[in-house]
């Protein structure tokens, strides 16, 4: 659980604060949340980025896999708070084809919900 | 012809007294790659790089680590120089690993791979696009990857 600040529901909408380096560990632990949540019936996820400034594609990787995983019940997830080189690299591996970047988390949770 | 080539040779000193080198040596423990980009930042700042070229050749020098480590299939140290000069940060990931074939290696795209099991294999398209120039160098003693920033661009 380092590799995650908090996790908590707002209208329906799971919001998930990661921390530290997001590596393999920070992505198994987003996608171990998701999975638990989308077992009991959730399919709006929200990751909120603001602590992890560093990323490595191994990490955002396994967000591809909640991706697809919320593609075949058509959730969503989204983000906010992306540091620049965040956001940059999530353009580049196409994340953001399918997650939209929210400029606050009110504006994130009044769309998603 | 004497003239020219002592001309040279002295432009080339000149030119070297211009550089800077820094060297580390890596060993494969998880995370480590973060120490090569804290000394990354240092560099950069001494190069009065924006924040922008640090953090991106931060991202590339992080996934060369890690494909330093991880590809060559090689549990042994690896090795960065960072080589400054007047225009142009250069930085060098050398493994001693068995090597790759880069022409092997498929460009990765989001939407094969959400229907593909394997999610991973975008490193070397990042470094791609967020240096300004990127040379391989493989054989089955090693890898070299050499990545370029410039100052200006």
């Amino acid at each position: 659980m380092s590799s995650l600040k908090n996790v908590e529901e707002k209208h329906d909408v799971i919001v998930v604060r990661t921390t530290g380096y997001f590596n393999n560990e920070a992505g198994d632990a987003v996608l171990g949340v998701c999975n638990e949540k989308m077992e009991n019936g959730k399919s709006k996820f929200l990751i909120d980025m603001e602590d992890s400034t560093v990323v490595n594609s191994i990490g955002v990787s396994v967000l591809i896999e909640i991706i697809e995983q919320l593609q075949e019940i058509d959730g969503a997830m989204a983000f906010i708070n992306l540091a620049p080189i965040v956001e940059k690299t999530f353009n580049i591996m196409g994340i953001t084809k399918y997650c939209t970047v929210y400029a606050s988390e009110d504006e994130a949770i009044e769309k998603l919900s | 012809m004497k003239s020219n080539l002592k001309n040279l040779i002295n432009k080339l000193v000149i030119d070297m007294s211009k550089r800077s080198i820094v060297e580390l040596k890596l060993p494969a423990i998880p995370d480590i790659e973060l120490a090569a980009t804290k000394t990354s930042e240092i560099v950069a700042k001494h190069m009065k790089l924006s924040e922008e070229k640090s953090a991106e050749i931060n991202m590339a020098l992080i996934e060369a680590c890690i494909n330093a480590f991880e590809h060559s299939k090689s549990k042994k140290d690896i090795y960065i120089k960072f080589i400054v000069d007047e225009e142009s940060l250069t930085i060098k990931v050398i493994d001693k690993g068995v090597g790759f074939d880069k022409s092997k290696v498929k460009i990765p795209n989001i939407e094969k791979k959400l229907k593909n099991k394997r999610k991973r294999g975008w490193g070397l398209k990042l470094i791609n696009e967020l240096m300004d120039s990127v040379e391989w160098e493989s054989s089955e003693k090693g890898t070299t990857v050499t990545m370029k920033k410039m100052k200006k661009l």
